[in-house]
């Protein structure tokens, strides 16, 4: 019980606050329903994807750069397929290629043994260079039932489509793989690669995997980005720099080795809901960005404090 | 890793080439910029001209000195992703309140405030010990949001640009550019003061082995407030010099430097784990990308193509450093 409690102690702290901030979004505005909600996690939809891609990437002991720029280049992949193969070979053709841009990225930080951060971010210039020789200005299309797949509640009024999605997603690609070899490998590469490399791990192998599977996460938000606007788009979104807020704000140490995608997904949810109460509350919107900044910087403070003094105490 | 003979031969030609890049980085990247200038002077004739030297001069300066700030952080494994913005904050700031209070007035406000991001960075890096990734960017953010806000108190009042920026961005003496008044004193005070001062030192010492230094005395969140505040008052300079350039102030006007000035740093052999780099490298760097950007444009290819090659080429140069340096 205290080892469960240790081991998700972040994620739920995450969760009461995301509690919280829901009671209090209903509090300033009392008609805030389904409707608010579900708007709340379509939105919140490709945020949640490039946050998965980029926690799995610390997990393994990486930084992807290169994040927003894939989730660009897929959503303009998918929306030039859709318009010649339909629906769901254009997603599969999409989430290969999502896997294979995350392979190529994590393949070549194995190989050349130039730093994570120096590979994605000449990565970043690739992808985006990539989604432009695609698809030059926005344009595609999606077909509808897409469209309206994330649009509305599931069964019962106040349970979004998009949050659904978003679970299911995460969970059916994440969950067996954390249980598996493959899951224990990539933390044990997070943590220490040199020592997991002595106790038989392919550590090599297990990068380039993880990188993959965020690539396929990426391709997942790039999906959810054109099922939200309803065409394509080659410039990437600020989807770099708000992922890499989720990721740290939900537990995640860099370095690897920590956390899961329970946590920043919470979080991703958690800097969206701050958006809105900011801006229910009729607040200048350009403070929402004073406010996540300051959120994110604290967070990670008080983290730090907390991690000292408990390592003082034991 | 390559495993050495503890025999005690000769190393192989390959090892000594490594062994002389590692002491001497900016060798081979002199000779990369160079062929890459044969290459462009080959692709169109006549192209390289003082006009042409002038106008590559001027534009790495601004990324030269942007870069510095990622290179000096680096150096203590640290990187610093609230310079670009620091740098927009600068100019913005100093062009709104030249015309109400001033030129001395707005460039010390620009600066006032630049220190004061660098000083909440170090603090955090330093004192809180969060991770210089996410506390620049955290400070980054915060320092847009304020941007923004202060933007819609003095959108009225207008802009006006400070008589002598405009002469340091634009103007130019003979053939060369005046912002070489501000840079080779300031490339000068950074190479120098790396080698000879205790802090120049410290940076690389606390880079090399934190702990090592902390047993040896040194209290590092000193350092660290120190080098932020620095860093963070260049990229300032850095933007005033750039509105001077750039004549129109704008909430994002450095913003598009920032990866060009981590890529710089890199490309000029500075590692990104600390300890190591050169700022003759990094001013290298800067003027291979600045070429690079004119060679690509030249080139009749797709927009998306030539991000293709920039990309590849950074890899390219970064991975060739690293394969020789680290046979050492």
């Amino acid at each position: 019980m205290r080892q469960l409690a240790q081991r998700h102690g972040w994620s739920a702290g995450l969760l009461v606050l995301l509690l919280l901030l829901l009671a209090l979004t209903k509090f300033i505005q009392p008609s805030f329903g389904a409707v608010g909600l579900e708007n709340l996690t379509r939105a919140a939809l490709p945020f949640a994807f490039a946050t998965a891609a980029m926690a799995v990437v610390v997990i393994v002991g990486g930084i992807d750069l290169s994040v927003a720029s894939m989730m660009a280049a897929c959503s303009v992949t998918v929306a030039v397929l859709m318009e010649t193969l339909g629906g769901i070979p254009a997603i599969l053709i999409t989430l290969g290629v999502g896997a294979t841009m995350g392979a190529v990225n994590g393949g070549l930080v194995v190989l050349t043994r130039v730093p994570d951060i120096v590979v994605t971010l000449a990565m970043l210039y690739v992808w985006e260079g990539t989604a432009l020789l695609i698809l030059n200005s926005p344009g595609g299309s999606m077909v509808g039932w897409m469209q309206s797949s994330i649009a509305g509640s599931f069964i019962i009024d106040g349970f979004p489509k998009a949050l659904i999605l978003t679970t299911i997603c995460v969970a059916v690609l994440w969950v067996p793989i954390k249980r598996s070899k493959l899951g224990l490998s990539i933390y044990a590469t997070g943590s220490d690669e040199n020592a997991a490399f002595r106790s038989g791990v392919a550590t090599g192998r297990t990068r380039v995997t993880a990188y993959a599977l965020g690539g396929v996460f990426a391709a997942m938000g790039g999906i959810s980005l054109a099922m939200l606007t309803g065409i394509g788009e080659p410039v990437a979104g600020p989807y770099l720099m708000a992922s890499v807020a989720a990721v740290v704000l939900g537990g995640v140490v860099l370095g690897g080795g920590r956390g899961g995608l329970l946590g920043p997904i919470i979080a991703v949810f958690i800097l969206r809901i701050v958006r809105t109460i900011l801006t229910l509350a009729a607040v200048d919107p350009n403070v929402t960005t004073i406010v996540e900044g300051t959120i994110m910087v604290g967070v990670v403070m008080m983290g730090a404090l907390l991690t000292m003094r408990g390592r003082k105490a034991t | 890793m390559t495993t050495t003979s503890l025999e005690n031969t000769k190393p192989p030609a390959r090892v000594r080439l490594g062994r002389f890049l590692g002491d001497y980085p900016v060798v081979p990247l002199i000779l990369l910029l160079l062929i890459m200038v044969g290459v462009l002077e080959t692709m169109r004739p006549g192209i390289v001209s003082t006009f042409w030297l002038q106008n590559t001069i001027k534009f790495s300066i601004p990324l030269a000195m942007l870069a510095a700030c990622q290179m000096l952080t680096m150096l203590t494994g640290g990187i610093d992703l609230s310079a670009a913005i620091v740098a927009t904050v600068a100019a913005f700031v100093v062009a709104t309140v030249t015309p109400q209070y001033g030129a001395t007035a707005g460039v010390l406000i620009a600066l006032g405030a630049a220190a004061l991001v660098g000083l909440v960075n170090g603090i955090g890096v330093g004192v809180a010990r969060v991770h210089p990734l996410i506390m620049t960017l955290g400070t980054g953010l915060i320092a847009t949001g304020c941007l923004q806000v202060y933007q819609r108190f003095v959108i009225s009042s207008g802009s006006d640009i400070p008589n002598f920026l405009e002469w340091l961005g634009t103007g130019r003496t003979s053939f060369l550019p005046n912002g070489l008044y501000l840079f080779v004193p300031f490339a000068l005070i950074i190479l120098l003061g790396l080698k000879y001062t205790g802090f120049g030192r410290l940076l690389y010492a606390v880079g090399s082995n934190e702990h090592a230094t902390k047993l040896s005395g040194v209290r590092s969140w000193q350092v660290f407030i120190a080098l932020y505040l620095l860093t963070a008052v260049i990229a300032g300079i850095t933007g005033l010099l750039y509105v001077g350039m750039i004549r129109v102030p704008s909430l994002s006007l450095a913003n598009p430097l920032l990866l060009p000035s981590v890529a710089a740093a890199v490309i000029g052999g500075t590692s990104i784990f600390g300890g190591r780099g050169s700022y003759s490298g990094t001013i290298v760097g800067a003027l291979i990308l600045t070429v690079l950007g004119t060679l690509l444009t030249l080139l009749q290819m797709p927009e998306g193509a030539r991000r293709i090659l920039f990309g590849l080429i950074i890899l390219a140069v970064t991975t060739l450093y690293v394969r020789f340096t680290t046979n050492r």
